[in-house]
């Protein structure tokens, strides 16, 4: 079985500017696979080259077997069999949400079932009104019911939930983890650490156009084996210790205090602080 | 892979898509009420004033009224086919509607095919509305016999046609969809004025319609007149005849023309 995104030594540069400088990255059938980084990291050049839309510079890449930058008929046949969900769009307000999904239908050779991806996306109660009367949330549900009308193997989702409040993301987030079971493999780009953390099976950051480092979540930047960090209140006010063990400095401070260990918190690096700590930015301890 | 479904059927036709693309935009059209009637009433709202204003016989039997709707249906098929496209493109490609098409198995071509489609429909929507108003209310004789009116309608698809091709060629100029209107609209009501559509052409001086002869406005509206004047006016033309022949060519020639520029430079994003 063959991966279904498969990059060698990708290179893309705007003028002098390296947006993508010498990328390598496989992603197998089935999984949900994030790319995170700045703004400006090349996480966007990277994504739109295996979308199709820009070239490269130089590098292999395969996506479904097939050349992305491939053209003409050979080019309808390969986007037939991905789904493209961008940033959000802002046309076509004259529009059901069924009209518009059932049209979207009408391009692909295997489109699945109208109201079976309006119900899917959640929108059926929605599904006559017309588009420009949608919230956000729901016009970012439109897109990926129009990203995933053509049954696509391969589903690029880029920052899927930006803007959304925390009870819609997580309607979205398991509007994602269905799409999983369909067997799509799909691409997602972020912002959030705690999507790609509930989403992701394996993470990629990418910074000043490299990859630094491919994980799972719970790998990534060594945060199983990272120091955590205990805290309590002792005599002299708040004493922190970082240990590799907290299990035993806590056993040790239970003989100390006998009873309760005043205001006890025992820390581990969360995904944002690994994540941070990668690419070099604020705000992480030491 | 392992895919349950290898696909069996063929990605639909450029065709096929087109025409679907042509539906869903007349009714979007259809849906944007504002535009609706401008669109539609506006030719006749100017029937309305110019017939009022001019209301003398430009020879006998030809008033100034039926001069006047052969311009106004020629400018129809410039504003419903260039200006309108020229103005709605660049706005969708602002909007990520050309983006989000292109990631999909549309071709540019259904893309065209539709945009052609919806010129067209507007089109004959707005010329019967301006026949039958100019007919009810202005005196506007209809032409009777039938190789005229197998001129108009040679007239109305190659006219329509090639302001289609034009206008998406046109819209790689405009950076924005809000600028778009500015750049687009002082283009066609120079070429109006240039073309005869406003004024006798032949009052026009004549630097004016030399330049107006290279552009396809002034071939469009020469054709219109040809349809609705009767033929001893032709010795009025800047020709002396109505040239119907070096119309068709010309008009098929702009056509060409503006499929070819858009098929070369037609853009799905504004470049950053």
């Amino acid at each position: 079985m063959s991966s279904v995104i498969n990059v060698r030594g990708l290179e893309k540069s705007y003028g002098s500017n390296k947006a993508v400088a010498g990328i390598d990255l496989t992603i197998e059938p089935g999984e949900i696979f994030a790319l995170l980084g700045p703004n400006g990291a090349g996480k966007t050049t990277t994504v739109e080259i295996l979308e199709g839309f820009r070239d490269r510079d130089r590098g292999d890449v395969s996506v479904l077997d097939t050349d992305p930058g491939v053209k003409g008929e050979q080019a309808r046949k390969w986007r037939n069999r991905i789904g493209i969900v961008l940033q959000s769009t802002n046309d076509a307000g004259d529009l059901s949400v069924f009209e518009t999904v059932a049209h979207f239908a009408k391009y692909y050779s295997n489109p699945r079932g109208v109201d079976e991806v309006i119900n899917a996306v959640g929108l059926t109660d929605k599904s006559a009104e017309l588009i420009r009367t949608l919230s956000g949330g729901q016009r970012r549900r439109l897109d990926v019911a129009l990203g995933i009308i053509g049954s696509p193997e391969l589903l690029f989702l880029d920052e899927p939930t930006t803007g959304f409040d925390p009870e819609a993301r997580r309607a979205f987030w398991a509007l994602i983890q269905d799409l999983r079971k369909s067997g799509a493999t799909i691409l997602l780009t972020t912002h959030y650490l705690d999507e790609a953390e509930a989403l992701a099976d394996r993470v990629a950051v990418i910074n000043q156009g490299k990859i630094i480092e491919v994980a799972t979540p719970a790998l990534l930047g060594g945060r199983a084996t990272s120091l955590a960090t205990v805290s309590w209140k002792g005599a002299n006010g708040l004493e922190t210790e970082r240990t590799d063990n907290p299990t035993a400095l806590i056993c040790r401070l239970t003989e100390t205090y006998k009873d309760e260990i005043p205001e006890l918190t025992v820390k581990r690096a969360s995904l944002e602080d690994i994540y941070l700590e990668m690419i070099g930015g604020a705000g992480v301890e030491e | 892979m392992s895919k349950n479904k290898v696909s069996v059927n063929k990605v639909p036709s450029a065709l096929a898509i087109g025409i679907a693309r042509g539906g869903l935009e007349v009714k979007q059209f259809m849906r944007q009420r504002e535009s609706v009637v401008f669109t539609l009433a506006f030719p006749i709202m100017l029937l309305a004033i110019f017939g009022s204003v001019f209301t003398n016989e430009l020879t006998d039997g030809v008033t100034f009224s039926q001069y006047f709707v052969a311009g106004m249906i020629a400018s129809g098929l410039v504003n419903t086919g260039f200006q309108q496209l020229a103005i709605m493109i660049p706005v969708e490609r602002d909007f990520g509607t050309l983006k989000r098409l292109r990631g999909t198995p549309m071709p540019a071509s259904s893309y065209f095919i539709g945009k052609s489609i919806v010129v067209f429909v507007t089109m004959v929507i707005q010329v019967a509305l301006l026949l039958i108003a100019g007919v009810l209310f202005f005196g506007v004789n209809l032409p009777t016999d039938p190789a005229k009116w197998f001129t108009f309608t040679w007239l109305i698809i190659l006219g329509s046609a090639a302001s289609t091709a034009l206008g998406i060629a046109f819209s790689v100029i405009p950076k924005s969809g809000r600028g778009a209107s500015a750049v687009v609209s002082p283009v066609v009501i120079i070429l109006q004025f240039f073309s005869g559509v406003f004024f006798v052409f032949t009052d026009l001086p004549g630097w004016m319609q030399q330049v107006a002869a290279l552009f396809p406005l002034k071939w469009m509206t020469q054709g219109m007149r040809s349809v609705f004047l009767p033929d001893s006016f032709a010795a009025q033309e800047v020709a002396g005849t109505w040239e119907t022949g070096r119309t068709f060519w010309i008009i098929l020639a702009w056509l060409i023309a503006g499929l070819v520029i858009s098929i070369k430079t037609f853009k799905w994003e504004q470049e950053r």
